[in-house]
């Protein structure tokens, strides 16, 4: 029978009816510019203050740590941007991050290459796992920033944040990590983890698109992105998105509460995975163990990943590639290729992200649809052809 | 990206998959690496006219879609008149295809050459046309991501 099963929400996640509800008031009656000395805007700034609060609570972070953002990419770009500008008045002028970055990290790491800046791309194992001893060789007293995802987008590896952070602060270096993955599917603390920065963006977590964090810790200083009126202590300018900003600590509040189903989720990613491998010519792109709960990176062999998309999609599945084909972009996934996956082959991978929505019979009805379509799209594959005359031949 | 019906209809319904055997002229055009790869089985009878067009391909829904449509504009033509396919009648016969995609049509028109230049090869007769089997083109390299 037909279903709909989105299995993409690494690339967004709908908006939960208690957030929109949370919401609500921001639009209906609490409309108000939390700078203005009026009652209305008394009441926002109140609502400003809460909301700030409740997700310091959940970060385990105070609340003049989290300076509100309109995205995870504008996250990235101002704690990179802002901390390379601010040491490099401090004679550090290089920058380490890793080769299986998000391209808001990516992209502002090149920007900045152009602008004089060095930058070193630390490399990742077999599983997408930062070599740390590269890293500690690529850090030194030059180095201004280490930019690290805590997991990834593609392949849902978990990266060894507090080794990373050790390493930079060793070096007097600060550290930063895009966290946009790892929220809500990662116990984050704050208090205990050590890093300088932390990226989070609301639509992972069932907020709205639109709106985003960084959390600087007390006593680091980077320059603004952003300027502007005096919000965010004067550090990123703007007008608050107060409805988003409730919607992100309701949303964060949930993710917390939620945690306790990630074992479950976990449990359906590994039937997914296990299942999908049986597959020939088929492997799990990514850790084994140290991945995120919700994700699953397959690699089919001789098939291009877009056109399983679109037979998926026709059978009321969401998910996604990192194939070439893709989307808007024809370049073959730098993360699949930086763990050492050949192009031909990272042209046939398959994400799906799952959540604690996706039910087992979702599970179900995806491994039915998924080899049956992978079969169909190996039958008029000409790679698939040469790889049945070899067997053929060698029987 | 939306495609249109057209495409579609072919992608999930391609015309003529498969292999000819000892087919009069076989071309195989793209790599790998690029996504796409597509190769051409033609039958020719001894007036020039392609009798039976059968393709494999590996790649995208436009690259299945647009090596499905280029067979089908093929079939039962002179080989002169297959070498006079362009890539912007096969994006045409689909009813369009989005801007990224139109390199998968440069593709299947390469294909159907490539094909027909092994059959002139097979035959004996000089190659009087051009073709890039390699099809190094430039694609744009735009980036879309979470």
């Amino acid at each position: 029978m037909a279903r709909f099963v989105y299995a993409d929400n690494a690339a967004t996640t709908p908006v939960s009816r208690e957030v929109i509800e949370a919401m609500m008031p921001c639009f209906e009656s609490e409309w108000g510019n939390p700078s203005s000395p009026h009652s209305m805007g008394i009441s926002a700034k109140d609502m400003l203050d809460d909301a700030r609060e409740r997700i310091a609570a959940v970060l385990g972070c105070t609340a003049g740590e989290i300076y509100f953002t309109s995205c995870g990419t504008e996250s990235d770009n101002w704690a990179i941007r802002g901390a390379a500008m601010r040491m490099k008045a401090k004679g550090r002028t290089h920058i380490v991050t890793s080769k299986i970055e998000h391209h808001a990290v990516l992209h502002t790491c090149k920007a900045l290459e152009k602008e004089g800046f060095e930058v070193s791309y630390v490399g990742v194992d077999e599983y997408g796992v930062v070599d740390l001893d590269e890293l500690r060789s690529l850090v030194t007293e030059k180095t201004a920033l280490v930019a690290i995802m805590f997991a990834n987008n593609e392949i849902g590896t978990i990266e060894p944040i507090e080794e990373i952070v050790e390493i930079a602060h060793a070096k007097g270096a600060l550290m930063f990590t895009d966290a946009v993955q790892a929220v809500g599917n990662v116990d984050i603390d704050l208090s205990k983890l050590r890093v300088d920065m932390l990226a989070l963006s609301g639509h992972k977590l069932h907020a709205p698109k639109g709106i985003g964090l960084l959390f600087i810790r007390k006593g680091i200083v980077i320059n603004n992105l952003i300027e502007g009126g005096g919000q965010e202590k004067r550090k990123r300018g703007g007008t608050e998105n107060l409805p988003y900003i409730v919607g992100l600590a309701r949303a964060l509040e949930l993710a917390k509460e939620n945690m306790k189903y990630l074992p479950e989720v976990a449990r359906k990613r590994d039937r997914l995975i296990s299942a999908l491998t049986k597959i020939p010519y088929s492997s799990l792109n990514g850790h084994p163990t140290k991945r995120l709960p919700g994700l699953v990176n397959i690699g089919f062999e001789f098939i291009e990943g877009e056109s399983m998309l679109l037979w998926l999609d026709m059978k009321g599945i969401c998910a996604s590639t990192g194939s070439a084909c893709s989307s808007a972009s024809l370049d073959a996934s730098h993360v699949l290729l930086a763990i050492g996956v050949p192009h031909e082959k990272a042209h046939g991978s398959l994400r799906l992200s799952i959540s604690k929505d996706t039910t087992d019979e979702d599970i179900d009805y995806i491994i039915e649809n998924v080899a049956p379509i992978v079969e169909k799209l190996r039958n008029m594959s000409p790679l698939w052809e040469d790889v049945v005359k070899k067997e053929t031949a060698n029987k | 990206m939306k495609y249109s019906e057209k495409v579609m209809d072919h992608f999930t319904n391609p015309r003529n998959v498969g292999e000819i055997e000892n087919a009069d002229g076989v071309g195989v055009v793209g790599n790998a690496k690029c996504g796409d790869i597509m190769k051409m089985y033609l039958k020719i009878d001894e007036n020039d006219v392609i009798t039976d067009c059968k393709f494999k391909t590996f790649g995208c829904g436009a690259a299945i879609a647009t090596s499905s449509m280029a067979t089908e504009l093929v079939k039962g033509h002179t080989v002169s008149e297959a070498l006079s396919l362009t890539n912007s009648a096969v994006v045409e016969a689909l009813d369009g295809l989005p801007a990224i995609k139109v390199h998968c049509s440069v593709l299947a028109e390469e294909a159907i050459k490539s094909a027909v230049a092994d059959y002139y090869n097979k035959i004996g007769r000089p190659i009087d046309f051009d073709y890039d089997p390699d099809h190094d083109d430039d694609h744009d390299h735009h980036v879309d991501e979470d």
